[in-house]
């Protein structure tokens, strides 16, 4: 038998270059398809077979809205049966998809999976619980708010990670806009000043953070995990020396106040997330978005992404790497920084030791899971801070769940998010490599 | 509407510390002209040309544009002069899309920075036009294959306007069917009035196209010399001494087949079958050479022999006993020699001391250690033999083998593997990196291996290398095994399977091309078997490959009709 005889595909006569098609690297895996499968059977025993025999009711207005809406009542028992099949019927198709075909599921597919997820997980919490009724308005908003700085810090993670340089310190970065808000504020009397002031905080533990990596390339983990301690040593010292030395003066910021847009904000549900927030919760919307146009549709976030990628050949263009990073990590501080004003100028008025309680790594994960792309890191921070606000809001209406693993359930997702579970993560190819010219 | 560029280096120097890179060079580059910079690997051509390009600040001297001295602070300043660079490793970003990567540095704006990539685009489709490039502007460029990625950096130097191109080591990467069309491309750029600053150490090419020749030496300029002259001649300069191109090697002697690979097939982590179902034989006293162009598969084919690949399935037997599975260690006292394609990375430890370095493998074995002791005088002196008799040139063998040049220590590599009784001998890229006088000498080393009676493998991108070293050719292709010719296979032929084409196809493909006029022109000193012009853009004469799921293993060496003269 001939050569030729054994290969007459080829009547597509391409010309040589097309020839190699381009080989996706990406391995196709077990991995997903059994975890959501494992999950989705998880799903079907507790949340159907064994779910509460009750209507779970969530409202849905609040009492500032302009028009009211009927609380919903649902089923537990027989919504949690079809939830988790829809679930079983997901995993289904991933699998056959790996087994049939060796495709990895749609990017759709784990993003539906985790919202059918959770809903059915909320059912069947509020169904067991002591009293089965919830404000599903109350619980979007808490998780908003609860995930403002969340939201900042990974901005300022990608902001970083984009240029090329990993940034540890983004809890630093928060406590340190934190603190010198609430200091800022109290002296001035003007919470504005104070997040102002937060900003440039937050700025000035980045270039520490920048002159060290890029100019002297100390190891970037390390100079951010020291970061982290420098800024959490120095805050609480000052705290205990100064703050509560005489607190009326030093830690009384007063709160940024909320600005309300009429007949917005009356819209049940969205209405109070988007339209009834502090100037932060507004900048934190604004932020998003500007990061994102400018990261991906300027001059500018071209350049930042290869440096990222390959600085090199961003050098041999001519764009000055190091100087690029520096301010880009410099910017993302003062993101940082704003996001941690939220603690003191919103959340709580007044900054304790360790108030940001460990968001700036949370921050990390959302960046990660949201794969380094702004909008994604927004939602992924919003999935933390729901995760955040359930536990608390579970803890009181009283679940058949223990407490403590509710508690558990935002350190979960990130064990998941960060393992590369949910959606194939691609850093920037030249994160955390420092860029030395010749 | 081209503005023509004189350029002219005068009195280059740069130093590195106490390393003079660069001594007083001075290289004019008159305008339209492919100017050709001739020199062993570590002569000075890169460094010359970074310092033109602004990525280095010279020591001394200066750059002249149409006669006026400039200061180029970076590679912006260089661009804006008119001059272009493609880097031997390339400079894109691999998850931009080709107009991304074009446009970076030279973004057209609209209004608040927001790029405009529409307009980057339509001059990517004019330049593409203009050359016959064949370049969709929204591709990614991880999506390319090596010869596209190159047209795409030409095309951004010509998106900046560049009047002179600088081309570093640009055929390093390519199939010589790819190289043939760059050549091609240089004389297009040539007939439009860019000049164009060609760098190689290949005398083929260099011959081909160049219409000035600067060789350049440890550094200096020693002369330069006529496109026609004969390879012996360039080679000779470029060495500093009559060196002989071809080696005088006697006819193999092939006996019993020894070393026998069946159905191997090795899996990257991605999933990907790197090397997918190939079998091969190798006699005592033969030396198959593994061709084919980079990343198809080399590597993972000796580092699975050697047992560093970790899933890997078939058989790799020597001597009637079963390789595969077993640890590195057991394998090197298997009797296999192994010399890695990195020597830096691989070969040597370079912080360690020659002497040291030539016992790495034997460190825990008599004469060099009893017990847990070392005997650091019997490690010195095998060092002085191995020095001695590989020619290593080192005042002593103490000093750190990373103070080595690239030859020398391609030499402590080969000592230490060659230094002990082999079954089998194989080594990747034996001469890469390494200046012409050295390539000789490990060349006749590995041919005395063979004639001593080792089956030995060599894994070279280099088809010259190849050429001159097989007594058979396997030729490699995305993993798969194209085909193994017997020695003397022709250039076109052997460049048309690394492109994937069967045996039997490219010997038609090559024949058809003999005997069909030439579409373009073929300057004079290209000798026949350099088909210039190789008709990209008639998909005709190159219709199948033995790319069909059908066909891959199934394809036996024997059954081609080139045939494995292997008795």
């Amino acid at each position: 038998m001939s050569t030729t005889a054994t290969s007459p595909v080829q009547g597509e006569s391409q010309p040589d270059k097309s020839r190699r098609p381009a080989e996706s690297a990406k391995p196709v895996t077990w991995k997903l398809p059994v975890t959501l499968a494992v999950l989705a059977t998880v799903a079907f025993i507790f949340f159907g077979l064994l779910g509460p025999q009750v209507n779970a009711k969530f409202g849905v207005s609040s009492g500032g809205d302009f028009f009211q809406l009927p609380a919903i009542d649902v089923p537990a028992f027989l919504s949690g049966i079809v939830l988790s099949l829809i679930l079983l019927g997901l995993a289904g198709y991933a699998l056959v998809l790996k087994a049939k075909k060796n495709q990895r599921p749609p990017r759709w597919l784990p993003a539906v999976f985790t919202v059918v997820f959770v809903v059915a997980f909320l059912i069947w919490v509020v169904g067991g619980a002591r009293t089965p009724s919830i404000s599903l308005a109350g619980l979007i908003a808490g998780s908003v708010t609860l995930a403002v700085p969340i939201v900042f810090g990974s901005l300022s993670g990608v902001l970083c990670e984009r240029a090329g340089v990993v940034n540890i310190a983004i809890e630093g970065q928060l406590l340190g806009g934190a603190f010198t808000a609430a200091l800022v504020a109290s002296l001035t009397h003007n919470p504005y000043l104070g997040l102002l002031a937060a900003a440039v905080a937050g700025a000035l533990v980045s270039m520490v953070l920048a002159l060290f990596a890029i100019k002297y390339v100390v190891n970037q983990i390390i100079v951010g995990v020291v970061l982290n301690v420098l800024v959490s040593g120095l805050t609480g010292f000052l705290f205990s020396t100064v703050m509560q030395s005489d607190p009326e003066k030093y830690n009384s910021p007063g709160e940024l106040p909320i600005i309300d847009i009429p007949v917005l904000s009356g819209i049940p549900v969205i209405g109070p997330i988007l339209f009834k927030q502090s100037v932060v919760g507004y900048l934190m919307y604004v932020a998003v978005i500007v990061i994102w146009i400018g990261l991906f549709k300027t001059k500018w976030g071209l350049r930042v992404r290869a440096v990222g990628e390959h600085p090199q050949a961003a050098d041999t263009l001519g764009i000055k790497v190091n100087a690029t990073r520096f301010w880009n990590v410099t910017l993302g501080g003062a993101v940082a920084g704003i996001g941690g004003s939220f603690f003191t100028l919103v959340a709580i008025d007044s900054f304790t030791k360790e108030i940001s309680g460990g968001r700036g790594f949370i921050a990390l994960a959302a960046m990660i899971l949201g794969r380094w792309n702004p909008i994604g890191a927004f939602f992924a921070a919003l999935l933390f801070g729901f995760a955040d606000n359930l536990q608390s809001i579970v803890t009181i209406i009283g679940t058949p769940v223990p407490s403590q693993f509710m508690a558990m359930l935002p350190y979960v997702v990130t064990v998941f998010a960060v393992a590369g579970l949910v959606g194939r993560s691609r850093p920037p190819a030249a994160d955390g490599i420092p860029y030395i010219k010749g | 509407m081209v503005r023509v560029l004189k350029l002219e280096l005068k009195g280059i120097t740069k130093r590195f510390g106490s390393l003079v890179a660069n001594d007083h060079i001075d290289v004019v580059v008159e305008p339209g002209q492919i100017h050709c910079l001739l020199g062993e690997n570590g002569a000075g051509k890169s460094t010359l040309m970074n310092v033109l390009y602004g990525l280095y600040e010279p020591t001394e001297g200066e750059i002249l544009i149409d006669d006026k001295p400039v200061t180029f602070r970076g590679p912006g300043d260089a661009m804006a002069a008119g001059i272009g660079m493609v880097h031997q490793h390339f400079m894109l970003v691999p998850v931009f899309t080709v107009a991304e990567n074009v446009a970076l540095g030279a973004e057209t704006t609209k209004t608040g920075g927001f790029l405009d990539l529409e307009d980057t685009r339509r001059k990517i489709r004019e330049i593409s036009d203009r050359y016959g490039f064949d370049v969709d502007p929204d591709a990614l460029i991880e999506d390319l294959p090596v010869g596209v990625q190159q047209r795409v950096e030409i095309i951004k130097a010509l998106v900046r306007d560049a009047k002179v191109l600088i081309l570093d080591e640009p055929t390093a990467v390519l199939t010589p069917q790819d190289t043939d069309e760059l050549l091609d491309i240089m004389r297009q750029l040539k007939s439009h009035g860019t000049s164009i600053v060609f760098i190689s150490h290949k005398l083929r090419e260099v011959k081909a196209v160049s219409d000035t020749i600067t060789v350049i030496r440890r550094g200096k300029v020693v002369g330069s010399a006529d496109p026609g002259a004969s390879t012996t001649e360039l080679a000779s300069m470029m060495v500093g001494r009559a060196v002989s191109l071809t080696l005088d090697k006697a006819p193999a002697n092939p006996q019993e087949t020894t070393f026998e690979v069946k159905d191997l097939t090795v899996i990257a982590p991605s999933g990907q079958h790197v090397v997918d179902g190939i079998s091969f034989g190798i006699a005592r006293g033969e030396i198959l050479a593994v061709a084919g162009v980079q990343g198809n598969g080399q590597t993972e084919l000796t580092e699975a022999i050697l047992g560093l690949q970790e899933r890997v399935h078939g058989s790799i037997a020597l001597d009637g006993e079963e390789l595969l599975g077993r640890s590195v260690k057991d394998v090197l006292n298997a009797g296999v020699g192994f010399v890695p394609e990195d020597r830096s990375l691989d070969g040597l430890i370079g912080t360690f001391s020659i002497a040291e370095n030539l016992i790495l493998d034997r460190y825990d074995q008599a004469p060099f250690a009893k017990g847990i002791s070392m005997s650091p005088a019997k490690v010195l002196e095998n060092a002085k033999t191995r020095i001695d008799e590989f020619d290593v040139r080192t005042p002593s063998g103490m000093l750190a083998a990373g103070t080595l040049s690239g030859g020398n220590q391609q030499k402590v590599v080969m000592a230490r593997e060659l230094s002990r009784p082999l079954r089998l001998f194989i080594a990747s890229q034996p001469t890469r990196g390494v200046d012409v006088g050295s390539i000789e000498f490990l060349h006749k080393r590995i041919v005395a291996e063979r004639d001593h009676g080792t089956p030995v493998m060599i894994v070279s991108t280099e088809l010259d290398e190849v050429i001159e070293l097989a007594d058979r050719i396997a030729v490699l292709y995305k993993g798969r095994l194209v085909g193994i010719v017997p020695a003397g296979t022709g250039r076109d032929v052997l460049g048309l399977m690394m492109a994937g084409v069967s045996p039997d196809e490219a010997q038609a493909e090559a024949a058809d091309k003999h005997s069909a006029p030439s579409l373009s022109e073929n300057p004079a000193g290209t000798p026949a078997e350099n088909p210039a012009g190789t008709p990209a853009n008639d998909p005709a004469t190159r219709p199948a490959t033995n790319q069909t799921p059908a066909a891959p293993s199934a394809q036996e060496p024997g059954s081609s009709a080139v045939g494995d003269h292997h008795e």
